[in-house]
């Protein structure tokens, strides 16, 4: 398959919508994410945010009763077309989880696994230090690259684990609630790299922090869920100050102001 | 008036008393169990412990002093071969010189020879451990009336050479080589059957199938009653396959072998695999199990594919687990007797087993004939073996313990 010759939109979803089994969860999601820009996902909990996320990346593949339909396009390319395969889109299109999850092995080679099993040819030692560079982490951590990941405070585990997304390359990474288990500053420090990043990446952030959502993203998509079927959907996409100023849906305006959610 | 009330503060007090009372009443309830068990468990260490050491009457068929003035035990290896040359009939010497030539045999090797074959000791009483120490009066009276030329020696049949001597038909000189090497060959060759097939079957059960099917529930319910089925059922499977429609391979026959029949140490070692798998697949399952989510997800979101995933972190992530089960199940099928016995084991086996197509003898077996003869010395020498046999066993626990606190991870 070919993912190649960047457009104007790094990714599209088209009518998408996720279940498990008979449950849908997400329904009739139409977004363009735009190439170099932080996106942010927000909504009241349970609204499927998360589950909108992974589908982007495949991961939802691994609940079995999970399927989706409508499509995600990523160089007018449907992701889920049959002739395409999950692994190669999971190496385009990186994540970064809730909690910081390093491979229980050293530094090291929590950057270079993801390469290697990639199939790549350059030199490993320099992909590790411009990945740990692009994460903001090599200053910290050049002179013990041989020990273990676990060795790391939580913030710093969590800016490894997204060297480890930069080291194979990705177009688009994902990040689902990345500073929610962090304290203050290193979530800071966590924002401030989510800026550098987008120079390379596009970047879609899950997050129930509104103002994290409104500090660091340029776009936002607010979910919500439909009462009756308890399917969530994007009821409003936008730049992220008119959401957070001029929201044009009464319950974004209730959600961003804290009146309820 | 209130409808939520408690006790007025007199009734309270004597409600308070009554849940102490309770309490205690329970707590010496579980005390007792506790006491209980220790008691059972140190009854039967003790009881084997009171065989295995004690005095013990017996007689030379030949007077020591009149084979040399020095004790048998100081002589070197030339006294001792010139005694035997002496003392043993041509035809008998010669026939030892055939078996190892006895110039190339050590002291040790030919002092027993000497014992054996010229002074031909015989037992005639045993005693054990706590009457030895409690009551030697009484056994020296005793042994006085009833034995009259016989010696009153305390003697440890636990000894090293126990351990490194092979079975012989006198208890006095019998030791347990040929059943602890007859042991580790089919314990052996068990991991090495159970092990991967039940890696596995672990992996692909935790990692592939989907765990919510019907026919995976059906698979995994009946694991773990394979695990529960009792002992002799794996000794007829074993008996019906390994030995009779796999003779060929099992008393191999099919290499060339010629002198035995399925009744072999590949055919325990086959059986003895069979019946530790279900327990080597709930071990290494559970050691996966263990391994969290988040590093299997790790692997996918850097575009890994199940295989890598499973072989690069899963299967390390567990393997201190793995391991550890497979060292129980070990000692379990190195405690294990019925199978053996249904397979075929021979009783008595004099010759270090040298390849899977031997016929064996295990400890628990070996300890199982010394137990059901009927003079004295043989019992001492089960109680010998028994310790041997649990020595062997707590080393393996040990193992295990060391190796799960060592590199068991806290995730």
């Amino acid at each position: 398959m070919q993912l190649e010759s960047p457009q104007y939109n790094a990714i599209e979803t088209r009518d998408l919508s996720i279940f498990y089994g008979e449950f849908e969860a997400v329904k009739n999601v139409n977004l363009k994410i735009e190439k170099g820009k932080i996106t942010a996902i927000i909504g009241p909990s349970g609204c499927g945010k998360s589950t909108l996320l992974r589908a982007f990346n495949r991961m939802n593949d691994f609940v079995p009763s999970c399927h989706v339909q409508g499509e995600i396009l990523l160089h007018g390319v449907n992701l889920y077309s049959k002739d395409i395969d999950p692994v190669e889109v999971r190496r385009k299109i990186g994540m970064v989880f809730q909690r910081p999850n390093p491979f229980p092995k050293s530094i090291y080679e929590n950057i270079a696994w993801g390469a290697r099993i990639n199939g790549y040819k350059g030199n490993l030692d320099e992909l590790v230090e411009q990945s740990l560079r692009g994460a903001a982490l090599w200053d910290e951590v050049k002179d013990k690259l041989k020990q273990s990941a676990y060795a790391l405070s939580g913030g710093q585990q969590q800016r490894l684990c997204i060297a480890r997304a930069i080291a194979v390359q990705p177009e688009i990474i994902l990040m689902d609630e990345p500073a929610s288990a962090l304290d203050p500053i290193a979530t800071l420090r966590i924002e401030e790299l989510m800026q550098e990043l987008k120079k390379n990446y596009t970047i879609l952030i899950v997050t129930h922090n509104m103002q994290q959502a409104a500090r660091v993203s340029d776009y936002t998509a607010m979910m919500m869920l439909y009462p009756e079927t308890r399917s969530g959907t994007v009821i409003e996409f936008n730049d992220t100050k008119k959401i957070f100023t001029r929201p044009s849906d009464k319950r974004t305006e209730d959600y961003v102001t804290g009146r309820f959610g | 008036m209130n409808q939520f009330t408690y006790p007025e503060k007199n009734e309270m007090e004597r409600f308070i008393a009554a849940r102490y009372r309770k309490a205690w009443a329970w707590e010496l309830a579980f005390l007792s169990s506790l006491l209980i068990a220790i008691i059972s468990l140190s009854a039967l260490f003790l009881n084997v412990v009171d065989g295995a050491f004690g005095y013990v009457a017996f007689e030379y068929k030949k007077d020591p002093a009149t084979l040399s003035a020095k004790p048998l035990a100081e002589l070197n290896q030339e006294e001792l071969l010139a005694i035997l040359q002496a003392n043993l009939s041509k035809g008998a010497y010669k026939k030892l010189d055939d078996k190892k030539p006895m110039t190339s045999r050590s002291a040790d090797d030919l002092r027993n020879l000497a014992v054996e074959r010229i002074l031909q000791v015989k037992t005639r009483e045993t005693y054990p451990l706590f009457r030895s120490l409690f009551q030697r009066a009484a056994i020296e009276a005793e042994v006085a009336q009833k034995f009259p030329n016989a010696k009153l020696e305390f003697r440890s049949w636990l000894t090293p050479a126990f351990i490194s001597t092979p079975q012989s038909s006198k208890a006095e000189f019998a030791g347990a080589r040929t059943a602890i090497l007859g042991s580790l060959w089919i314990v052996g060759i068990a991991v090495l059957l159970a092990l991967p097939i039940g890696v596995g079957a672990a992996v692909y059960l935790q990692e592939y199938s989907n765990k919510k099917s019907i026919l995976n529930r059906i698979i995994q319910t009946n694991i773990n009653n394979l695990a529960g089925v009792p002992s002799i059922v794996y000794g007829m499977l074993g008996l019906a396959i390994f030995v009779r429609a796999w003779e060929p391979f099992t008393s191999g026959a099919m290499f060339g072998v010629t002198d035995t029949n399925g009744r072999t140490l590949l055919a325990a070692g086959l059986t003895m695999g069979i019946l530790v798998l279900p327990l080597m697949i709930i071990n290494a399952q559970e050691a996966i199990k263990a391994v969290p989510d988040s590093i299997r997800q790790a692997a996918f979101g850097v575009g890994s594919t199940r295989w890598q995933m499973v072989w690069h972190h899963v299967l390390p992530a567990a393997l201190p687990g793995i391991l550890t089960g497979s060292i129980l199940a070990m000692s379990r099928a190195i405690g294990e007797t019925a199978p053996l016995i249904i397979v075929g084991a021979s009783t008595f086996v004099t010759l270090d087993p040298s390849s899977p197509f031997t016929k064996f003898t295990a400890l628990p077996i070996q300890i199982y004939q010394w137990t059901s003869r009927a003079q004295g010395e043989f019992h001492a020498i089960a109680a010998a073996g028994i310790l041997v046999l649990s020595g062997l066993l707590l080393l393996l626990n040990a193992t295990a313990i060391t190796l799960r606190n060592r590199y068991q991870r806290r995730w």
